[in-house]
């Protein structure tokens, strides 16, 4: 839909060449960029996540006690020493809420890009090809979609036994890539029909050309998206699994200060800070990357950004 | 009919992949059953050699090669004989997973249906309504509360209605002095017992619907034959209804599909928060105590019925969408 109807008319029309060539990555990274911002609730997204983002990074500096410490009164309420409390353990809750911040983020960031790469590649040739090639590709994709992603994870972990973030990004990719093919696979069947595409095969173009230079481009926001589904999906993934115990309990994140809180009947104590903290942040830091997604619906179809609206 | 066929084919042929995975699965990872067990034994004292024969004997743990395993486990498979639970023993696992699985099914299979009605309706509406305050509030709100870890939404209706007010009972699926059975007070307590756990699935799935469908509806606006069913002069409902929504549901009708095959899994992180006893629940269990035989037939189930709802979802799609049978 973008640039290749221009390609008929170059021969006999004088044509602009910037029109012809393609943008280069910069050019797209900042146009994603500006379309993004451009749009409110994606704003308030991106805020957000950088504001995640930053504390993760900088968060040794930033924690004001050592987060494994046991070294505090247990089960403190909220005070001037300790802002969030203390756990059933001994340990600062502000300083651990800090450290957790870095797990959620990596997680996040790592395995919402190997799946939506995976998606990507898997997707769109799938979608791209007729005969049995479809039904070979059909067939490996049915056996990582059926078998459910949770229930996969928890029996994985418990034979792994305890490992750690590295086990938990593997198990979230391979049980996540599948939807994300099956997606796009769809969208580029329906896009295949389309007549640019029967130009493109007509001119003599190569089927990899055609899939990743003519359909691609076409399906920016989905893949977009699909990046930030997924990142949003590994981090729930994994606070859930830590929070059910199948992570290793002694690394400190979000999931596992939910597994010690509910261990040690903070729900009874009535400490609240403990309970409502982690998952806040889990849910801000989730909240954030969906909010980004309302900005990605507007890359591919320049008719749904928001200034149309005030045009209107 | 040959569009069919070939769907039937590649059926058996992933039912079977995902048979044979499940009995792989196990053996490629560390540790045996006989050796958990055993560990829990030799707190006690040294374990022999002669009783670790007998426990495998007595926990039917399969001998001799690979291949002998695989046909014996086959064998099990069509004959639905699961063995013995070791966590529950002497319960055979068949028993356990039809004890749990009326619990399951009913609690998420109609919180389901009921999240995808609604979800996708509101989707409609938000997708048409597009700028206006029907589209910001569900798509928000929505976005919101998906965004939401089950566990922690869980864990707080369960603090806040369960401990602080009092208003729905904290644990379980029927009170301690009902008998399960059709009698109106098991019927009562079952209810209300469920509140907590449906209205945290409903919370927390309802916004996938809702963005699904409103996403697809989205671009479906922008193409050309709305334009001409809306320059033709039809009523607004029915280029929404009859004309956008009909195109725009097909990947949340895919979603929908999956979303069924997996209610017999259950929702692991509801039901072991509020200590629902259903096949969620009954994994965990399963899981954090080695137990290996209910574990392979609880993930087997749950990989089958998916794999089942993903079949008629392709035959549906079929039917649907004309193009894809080429």
């Amino acid at each position: 839909m973008t640039t290749t109807p221009l390609n008929p008319s170059a021969e006999t029309v004088p044509v602009d060449d910037t029109l012809l060539a393609a943008p280069g990555p910069w050019q797209v990274i900042t146009r994603v960029a500006s379309t993004i911002w451009s749009n409110t609730k994606a704003r308030i997204g991106v805020i957000i996540l950088l504001l995640f983002v930053v504390v993760a990074i900088f968060a040794p500096l930033l924690a004001p006690y050592d987060p494994s410490a046991t070294t505090f009164a247990r089960s403190q309420d909220a005070s001037a020493a300790h802002w969030l409390g203390t756990t059933a353990a001994g340990e600062d809750v502000l300083s651990q809420l800090i450290q957790g911040a870095r797990i959620s983020v990596f997680v996040g960031f790592v395995a919402g890009l190997l799946s939506t790469a995976i998606a990507v590649l898997i997707g769109l040739s799938w979608g791209y090809v007729k005969g049995w090639g479809a039904d070979v590709i059909n067939f490996v994709v049915n056996l990582f979609l059926v078998v459910p992603g949770l229930p996969l994870m928890i029996v994985i972990a418990a034979y792994l036994q305890n490992g750690g973030i590295g086990m938990i990004i593997l198990v979230v990719v391979i049980t996540g890539w599948a939807w994300g093919a099956r997606v796009l696979r769809s969208q580029t069947q329906s896009l295949r029909g389309r007549d640019f595409v029967t130009a493109a095969v007509f001119s003599g173009e190569r089927p990899a050309r055609i899939v990743f230079r003519e359909i691609l481009p076409n399906m920016t926001s989905l893949i977009v998206g699909n990046f930030f589904g997924a990142a949003t999906s590994a981090i729930l993934a994994e606070a859930g699994l830590e929070f059910l115990g199948l992570g290793d309990p002694s690394t400190v994140s979000w999931g596992t200060m939910l597994f010690w809180a509910q261990n040690s009947n903070a729900l009874l104590t009535g400490q609240w800070a403990l309970l409502f903290a982690p998952g806040l942040c889990i849910a801000l830091l989730a909240t954030s990357l969906t909010l980004i997604n309302f900005g990605v619906d507007g890359l591919s179809n320049p008719r749904l950004r928001e200034s149309r609206k005030a045009a209107k | 009919m040959k569009y069919a066929l070939r769907k039937v084919g590649l059926l058996i042929l992933t039912l079977w992949a995902a048979i044979t995975l499940n009995f792989f699965l196990p053996r490629l990872m560390p540790g045996s059953p006989t050796d958990a067990a055993i560990a829990k034994l030799s707190q006690n004292g040294p374990v022999t050699a002669a009783t670790r024969k007998a426990i495998e004997i007595q926990l039917g743990v399969p001998d001799g090669n690979v291949l002998e395993q695989y046909l014996q486990y086959l064998k099990q498979v069509v004959t639905l004989q699961f063995g013995i639970s070791y966590t529950f023993y002497p319960q055979p696992v068949a028993e356990l997973v039809s004890q749990a699985l009326p619990y399951t099914l009913i609690l998420v299979g109609l919180v389901t249906i009921v999240a995808f009605v609604c979800g996708t309706l509101l989707g409609v509406l938000a997708a048409w309504k597009r700028g206006t305050w029907l589209d910001a509030l569900p798509t928000l709100g929505g976005s919101f509360a998906s965004a939401f870890p089950y566990f922690w939404t869980a864990l707080l209706l369960l603090f806040f209605l369960g401990y602080v007010f009092k208003i729905f009972p904290t644990s379980g699926a029927y009170g301690v002095t009902n008998t399960p059975g059709l009698n109106a007070a098991f019927l009562g307590s079952a209810a209300v017992h469920a509140v907590l756990p449906a209205v945290t699935i409903l919370i927390t799935s309802l916004g996938g619907w809702i963005l699904g469908m409103r996403n697809t509806m989205i671009s479906t606006l922008g193409d050309d034959y709305v334009t001409f069913a809306e320059a033709n002069g039809l009523k607004p409902r029915t280029v929404a209804l009859r004309y956008a929504a009909r195109n725009a549901i097909l990947p949340n009708l895919t979603s929908f599909g999956l979303a069924l095959g997996g209610v017999v899994g259950g929702s692991v992180l509801v039901e072991t928060v509020f200590g629902y006893p259903g096949i969620g629940y009954l994994l965990l269990k399963a899981v954090t105590n080695q137990d290996y035989p209910l574990m392979q037939a609880l993930f087997l189930m749950i990989t089958v019925s998916v794999l089942l709802a993903n079949f008629l979802v392709d035959i549906l799609y079929g039917v649907l969408d004309p193009r894809t049978r080429k």
